[in-house]
């Protein structure tokens, strides 16, 4: 199944409006990195199904979004809870680090 | 997997790490890779490698190792998306503990384990890491379109950037704290004759400052020893990169700077256990020697797994 994709157009709906915390990767086709931890990606949003939704929003595609968030770097990775910005990683970090960021935000 | 004994664990997927499971996998040794973080290190933050033999034109970081990736996909060996945090030897066996809590077992172990970009150590370079501060012009560079930016270095990546950065920002300010680069002749040629970069020599940065953002550097004329700011909307940073080898110590022989030194063939100083790439004391880090190391270590780990059931 994978990660979902996100778009500037429904952003509002399907993160900021999510009944469950969304951890969303901002990414670009250009960006080396962003390729390379999109399987890890790929990978929490069948681990955390139901309980976290795992979206990609292509920052070229959607600039608005990225633009509103004041991301200067990526992959940076925002978890969204109630419509909030609650936890942000830049950088191709581990699984691991991912892991226990979405731990801690499911508590 | 515990229990299991493997004939090889290599810790670390770049170009050092892949191509020794490459060479481990063909030799149909049982080969286990291990990486924490995404597989390719740091050559997947680059934009173009013009060096590499074979690739005309040069090829991107990632794509080189998607094709590597590509070419394992014929072999048999493991992954795994793993932290080792310890290395431990009973008796012949090398133990390999993972911050999972898993302990693996092999009969030797090759680490590839790279480097991590070097960090200035300056006011504001922590707190503006991803608002700013960026340790990957390929990543971040489309972010300051038609923005003024400064690049910290002197070496090849440092002036590679500098250059890369040009397609889209306004300005670049190249600040190094010595009187000369070290970058090869060509990129030091490229970079004088580019008009959007201007070289600011010998300097050093003092504090990078902003509101939520970047929005100035604090530097020192080395020259004048006067301090001096700059309006920058963003502060790359290429001064080098250091080893994570920091839970090996007193485990295994080390430069004073944390390299793991190894003899010609890869060879540490425990029977067993070698390494290469990066992670390794040496002169020149490149990713061609970087392969070239990772074969190495691969056939004489065979060699030594061999001699160990004679």
């Amino acid at each position: 199944m994978g990660a979902c994709k996100v778009t500037d157009q429904d952003f509002e709906k399907e993160v900021l409006q999510s009944p469950i915390p969304v951890l969303v990767d901002f990414w670009a086709a250009w960006c080396g990195p962003c390729r390379a931890i999109a399987p890890v990606i790929d990978e929490l949003a069948e681990e955390y199904a139901g309980r976290v939704k795992v979206c990609k929003l292509n920052v070229d595609e959607n600039p608005l979004t990225p633009g509103k968030y004041g991301i200067r770097a990526i992959p940076t990775l925002i978890i969204f809870k109630n419509g909030q910005p609650v936890e942000t990683i830049v950088g191709a970090v581990s699984k691991a680090t991912l892991v226990n960021a979405l731990n801690k935000v499911l508590g | 997997m515990s229990g299991e004994l493997f004939d090889l664990i290599i810790v670390g997927a770049g170009p050092a790490g892949l191509t020794a499971c490459l060479y481990a996998s063909r030799s149909l040794l049982k080969t286990l890779l291990l990486e924490k973080g995404p597989v390719g290190g740091q050559v997947i933050y680059t934009d173009l490698i013009e060096n590499y033999p074979g690739f005309p034109g040069g090829i991107s970081g990632y794509e080189l190792i998607e094709r590597i990736q590509k070419q394992l996909e014929d072999y048999e060996y493991q992954f795994l998306q793993e932290e080792v945090i310890d290395l431990r030897e009973v008796e012949e066996v090398k133990e390999v503990h993972l911050s999972s809590g898993k302990v693996l077992k092999a009969k030797a172990v090759i680490l590839a384990l790279g480097a991590k970009p070097r960090k200035l150590g300056v006011p504001g370079e922590k707190e503006f890491t991803g608002r700013g501060v960026s340790y990957c012009a390929i990543c971040d560079g489309p972010f300051f379109k038609g923005e003024e930016v400064a690049v910290i270095g002197g070496g090849n990546t440092a002036l590679q950037e500098a250059l890369y950065l040009t397609k889209y920002v306004k300005k670049v300010y190249l600040i190094h704290r010595r009187e000369a680069f070290r970058a090869t002749p060509i990129l030091q040629e490229r970079v004088k004759k580019n008009p959007q970069i201007e070289i600011i020599i010998p300097a050093v940065v003092e504090e990078i400052k902003g509101e939520d953002r970047v929005e100035k550097l604090v530097y020192r004329d080395l020259k004048s020893n006067k301090k001096r700011e700059l309006e920058v909307a963003g502060v790359f940073i290429f001064i080098g990169h250091e080893p994570e080898t920091g839970w090996l110590k007193g485990k295994l022989e080390m430069d004073e700077s944390g390299f793991i030194i190894v003899d010609r063939e890869m060879r540490t100083s425990r029977p067993g256990i070698f390494a290469c790439g990066d992670c390794v004391s040496k002169k020149f880090r490149q990713i061609i020697n970087a392969c070239g190391e990772g074969a190495v270590a691969a056939l004489n780990a065979e060699e030594y797994i061999k001699n160990l059931e004679k």
